[in-house]
């Protein structure tokens, strides 16, 4: 049973290949090329946005056939993505290896001792900036900021706010809002943003601070109502929905999409894989992912990328400096 | 079997109070404030019960009539203990050498001088094996497997298949 | 009759030979990706994923269809030939199923599990066709509290009816829980239990870790010692007569499975249950229904039929809240989700609205994934019996190297091999002094879902410990679940518990 399988798999692998490499050689001019498949680490558990978002490249990529080498996805979600990070500190020099960031690229190595400067990684390209928007179950009285505020406020602190964990993106975001607003809410971790809009639907939760995308099949339902966007400018799908700019609040929080290398990765493979995801990002699948899914696609590399992430990183400490103690409640 | 129970017993005993200590990293305690148990919490009075419920094991061993069956059988724990050490420098090989080396040395151990197979039968399965390794799980299911030192080998063999 | 016009233009569609071929391909790769211990349903659909974009979205969603089918199936193999569950929704077919495999029974058992499967996804299906949207506000009124209930009704069902020592079980319940909060502690974001720093921890420990470690390496061992010379399972033989003999013995648990079917896919519908609790409710439940219940755990073929029932529907039913609510209830769903995003479809409740095309497709493609992989299923049953007539040293080699393999490939880390053979020593020395591995496997398990719904439920309400008996809901589970754990220990003391010898405690 074991030859007949693996002779089948053998055939499809062959054909497969055929097909590939016809596409692939004259995509990228001479140069350095992977020699093995290209590892790429995830940040993240199977099945979140990160997750998602990083298969989506990996498709685009096969599909369009923009390396000569298969792109396979690795998860190291583990402890907020310290397991990736650690992982890649330990590829020096390793040119088959790249990671897909979220904010917890700088966020994790703030918050826990893992002994990993993100500084010393090589930055490859930024692909999207996503966005942040404050939501309420359709059903509740809560139209506009004010309402919300208020609402929260006759609550005496039973306000039950969902997110994915104490430390992640959304919980900073709820720490900005409490401080802007002198508000307190309970905030319930639910470990996926999937799962945090379900129980804002389902009324186990007042409000959450999702990404659109998680929020997208409902609110399209009529079952979860947008308050503020938490961006510097309207989103596009959303016309109707203020920034809290707008209302007089500056509270503008971002997640950033991009891939990083390791440490010392060869300049040759860097250049490659800028080159990829610089392919990547004009291509049509990619147009339309983000539209739809209003995802700023700003596309950034090299040093300027790495400007930004250090930017980024003092922009996080401040913000968890400012939570204090509240990760270790 | 009466020492070995009681042998067990303390290790798991020991073992729990390991992880206790591990818990109290994070609080214990119950917290109205932020609702409930802290992330200590669950693992800590968890090992207690397990540290607790092995100290009764070990109690009752010494009222407990002996039991005159032996733990090990003598003749055959020489060859557990031979399986767990081939088991082990097997995985201590595989970062180094590769699975595809590692892998094969122990089904040769394993099959040839351990079981006492015929050559033909060891020979087929030490080369067939590593063969459907390679087109089952990198091939069709794309996960590399380590490959240590003989790594550069198989870049051809990438070139051909991917 | 919208619905019936709706799913015959999704077997149009799924019924084309080149649908056919796929469906076909699709379920032999996911059986035996299934079969193989450490690899599931997840690898397979992981991979196929990218291919998805290549192929019109119709056939690629019969493909990942097969092959979330074909892996179903598949689990139960491994779990019956070898003893190791490829799959956490495949531990229950175990306790069954290895003891049959081993009274040289693997051929039916294999049989039950197929059938087995076979009608727990047809009737989930059917339920799927008749009522996806209405269930949808169901899963919705899930939240913690109601997850909790749940999961402790699952570990009820199972552990209230053990029969072996209850202070080695004990321990074994807590070990398994303790090691399941290993990694990051959700609730605060703190890491926990990583035993001075090892990254590896970071992640936790895997179910297929712990299982494959004492289901695979430990049985091994055991049987080492054990066997002396000759080997301890009995060669199998299988004809056309017990294949027909096996279909009827099935013939006569139209209860169970039909118990576990339904079971499995309520259950399997709520997000974030799943299969697994869904199988050990259904064995838990065969097991204290039936008229014999000491012949459980000895290899009783109901004890086959009724976890396997139980996990397929339930991977039907987990389905639901994916394609319905966009929250995915495994990781497998997950992926499909995420191809879904890609294809440019918006899960969610508008989906049956605006895609019906596609929902349709999807749910025909479900009936002939399940038929296509019954059929492969038994046919391939002769080969799967072949392998274990090999010799045993020959088997135990083969063996030890699929689970270094297959304990590498989900997550590639060697911390995870060296884990695996640690639990194998320990799983074997356990084993020898009697402490059951069962209950560890499954606290492992439930574990993490318990300590997080458990605390989500207090921070929700202020620390309030009633909250759980106040919802009507999660309150109607607890009752159950006392139920259930009383009613062993009153049977218990009425025969008189002065018998035990446990004079400690």
């Amino acid at each position: 049973m074991i030859y007949k399988m693996t002779r089948r798999a053998a055939l499809a692998g062959v054909a497969s290949i055929a097909m590939i490499a016809a596409g692939a050689t004259s995509a990228l001019a001479e140069g350095w090329k992977p020699q093995k498949p290209i590892e790429m680490v995830i940040m993240a558990g199977q099945g979140g946005g990160a997750d998602r978002i990083a298969r989506l490249f990996q498709s685009i990529i096969q599909k369009e056939n923009l390396a000569s080498m298969p792109v396979l996805p690795v998860n190291k979600g583990g402890g907020s993505g310290a397991e990736a990070l650690r992982y890649l500190k330990d590829s020096e020099g390793d040119a088959h290896k790249i990671m897909a960031t979220l904010n917890s690229y700088y966020t994790t190595p703030l918050r826990t001792d893992i002994g990993v400067d993100i500084e010393e990684f090589t930055p490859i390209a930024r692909m999207a900036i996503d966005t942040f928007v404050l939501w309420v179950n359709a059903d509740s009285d809560v139209q506009t900021l004010d309402d919300f505020v208020a609402a929260v406020k006759a609550s005496g602190g039973e306000w039950k706010m969902g997110g994915t964990g104490t430390g992640q993106e959304d919980s900073l975001v709820t720490a900005m809002l409490e401080k802007e607003f002198g508000i307190k809410v309970t905030y319930v971790p639910f470990g996926g943003g999937g799962d945090v809009a379900k129980n804002v639907v389902g009324g186990h939760v007042d409000s959450s601070v999702n990404n659109p995308s998680e929020a997208m099949g409902f609110y399209k339902a009529g079952k979860m109502r947008p308050i503020m966007a938490l961006t510097p400018e309207r989103i596009a799908v959303f016309p109707d929905t203020p920034t809290a700019r707008e209302l007089g609040h500056d509270i503008v929080y971002s997640m950033q999409r991009s891939f990083v290398g390791p440490k010392d990765m060869p300049a040759e493979a860097v250049a490659y894989y800028t080159e990829m995801f610089r392919m990547v990002s004009e291509t049509e699948e990619w147009k339309t992912y983000t539209a739809d899914n209003s995802l700023n696609a700003d596309f950034l590399t090299g040093d300027a990328l790495q400007a930004y992430f250090l930017e980024e990183r003092e922009k996080h400490a401040a913000i968890l400096a400012a939570m204090g103690s509240d990760g270790s409640s | 079997m009466l020492v070995a129970d009681r042998v067990i017993a303390i290790a798991i005993m020991a073992l729990s109070a390991y992880f206790m200590w591990h818990a109290t990293a994070l609080p214990i305690g119950w917290n109205g404030m932020t609702g409930g148990p802290g992330g200590g919490a669950f693992p800590f009075w968890l090992s207690l019960i397990m540290l607790l419920s092995a100290g009764g094991v070990l109690a009752r061993s010494f009222v407990q009539a002996p039991s005159s069956q032996h733990f090990f059988d003598s003749v055959m724990l020489r060859k557990v203990i031979l399986v767990v050490v081939s088991i082990v420098v097997t995985i201590a090989l595989i970062p180094v050498v590769g699975a595809y080396v590692a892998l094969p040395l122990f089904l040769f151990w394993y099959l040839r001088i351990y079981g006492g197979h015929g050559w033909v039968l060891t020979g087929i399965l030490t080369v067939a094996t590593p063969v459907f390794l390679f087109f089952f799980f990198e091939v069709t299911l794309k996960i590399l497997l380590p490959k240590g030192v003989t790594e550069p080998l198989f870049f051809p063999l990438y070139a051909m298949f991917f | 009759m919208d619905t019936l016009a709706l799913l015959a233009d999704g077997f149009a569609t799924s019924l084309s030979p080149l649908n056919l071929m796929i469906v076909i391909l699709g379920v032999t790769a996911g059986l035996f990706i299934g079969a193989m211990p450490g690899l599931g349903s997840v690898n397979g659909v992981a991979i196929v994923l990218p291919l998805t974009f290549i192929v019109p979205p119709s056939s690629a969603i019969i493909l990942l269809c097969a092959i979330y089918y074909g892996a179903m199936y598949g689990g139960a193999i491994s779990s019956i030939l070898l003893g190791i569950p490829g799959a956490s929704t495949a531990v229950a077919t175990t306790f069954d199923g290895r003891p049959m495999a081993q009274q040289g029974k693997a051929g039916l058992a294999l049989i039950a599990a197929a059938v087995a499967s076979f009608v727990g996804g047809t009737i989930s299906v059917l339920l799927f066709t008749l009522f996806a949207v209405p269930l949808a506000d169901l899963a919705l009124a899930f939240g913690p509290a109601e997850e909790f209930a749940l999961v402790l009704l699952a570990f009820t069902t199972f552990v209230g009816l053990g029969g072996d020592d209850k202070l080695k079980t004990v321990i074994m319940i807590c070990l398994g829980l303790v090691l399941s909060t290993v990694g990051l502690d959700l609730i605060s974001g703190q890491p926990r239990l990583i035993f001075g720093d090892l990254p590896g921890f970071y992640a936790g420990i895997s179910f297929l870790v712990l299982a494959i470690g004492v289901y695979g390496i430990g049985e091994i061992l055991y049987t080492i010692e054990t066997s002396r010379t000759a080997p301890q399972v009995t060669p199998a033989k299988i004809t056309l007569r017990d294949l027909g003999d096996g279909v009827r013995t099935m013939n006569k648990m139209w209860r169970t499975m039909s118990l576990g079917s339904f079971l499995g896919f309520f259950v399997g519908m709520l997000p974030a249950a799943g299969a697994t609790p869904a199988a050990l409710m259904a064995y838990g439940i065969a097991r204290s229904t039936s008229k014999n219940p000491k012949s459980f755990g000895k290899g009783n073929i109901e004890g086959v039929a009724a976890p396997e029932t139980a996990n397929n529907a339930a991977s039907t039913g987990s389905l639901l809240p994916m394609l319905t609510l966009g929250i995915p209830g495994s990781p497998t769903t997950a992926l499909l989700l995420g191809g879904m995003v890609m294809w440019g479809l918006m899960p969610g409740p508008m989906l049956f609205i605006e895609q019906p095309d596609f929902v349709w497709g999807l749910i025909s493609s479900l009936y002939t994934a399940n038929f296509a992989a019954v059929a492969i299923n038994i046919a391939l049953i002769p080969l799967f019996v072949w392998a274990l007539r090999m010799p045993f040293t020959v088997l135990c080699a083969l063996v030890i190297v699929l689970c270094i393999v297959g304990g590498f490939a989900p997550s590639q880390k060697m911390h995870d091999v060296w884990l695996i053979a640690g639990f194998g020593v320990a799983g074997y020395l356990l084993r020898k002094a009697d402490y059951p591995l069962a209950p560890l496997v499954l606290a492992l398990v439930l574990g993490p879902l318990m300590e997080k719904s458990f605390r989500q439920t207090l921070i929700s309400e202020q620390g309030n410990i009633l909250a759980f008996v106040e919802r009507p809901l999660s309150g109607t589970f607890i009752a159950i679940a006392v139920l259930f754990f009383v009613l062993p220990l009153v049977k218990y003391l009425r025969k008189g518990g002065a018998r035990s010898i446990a004079p400690a405690e």
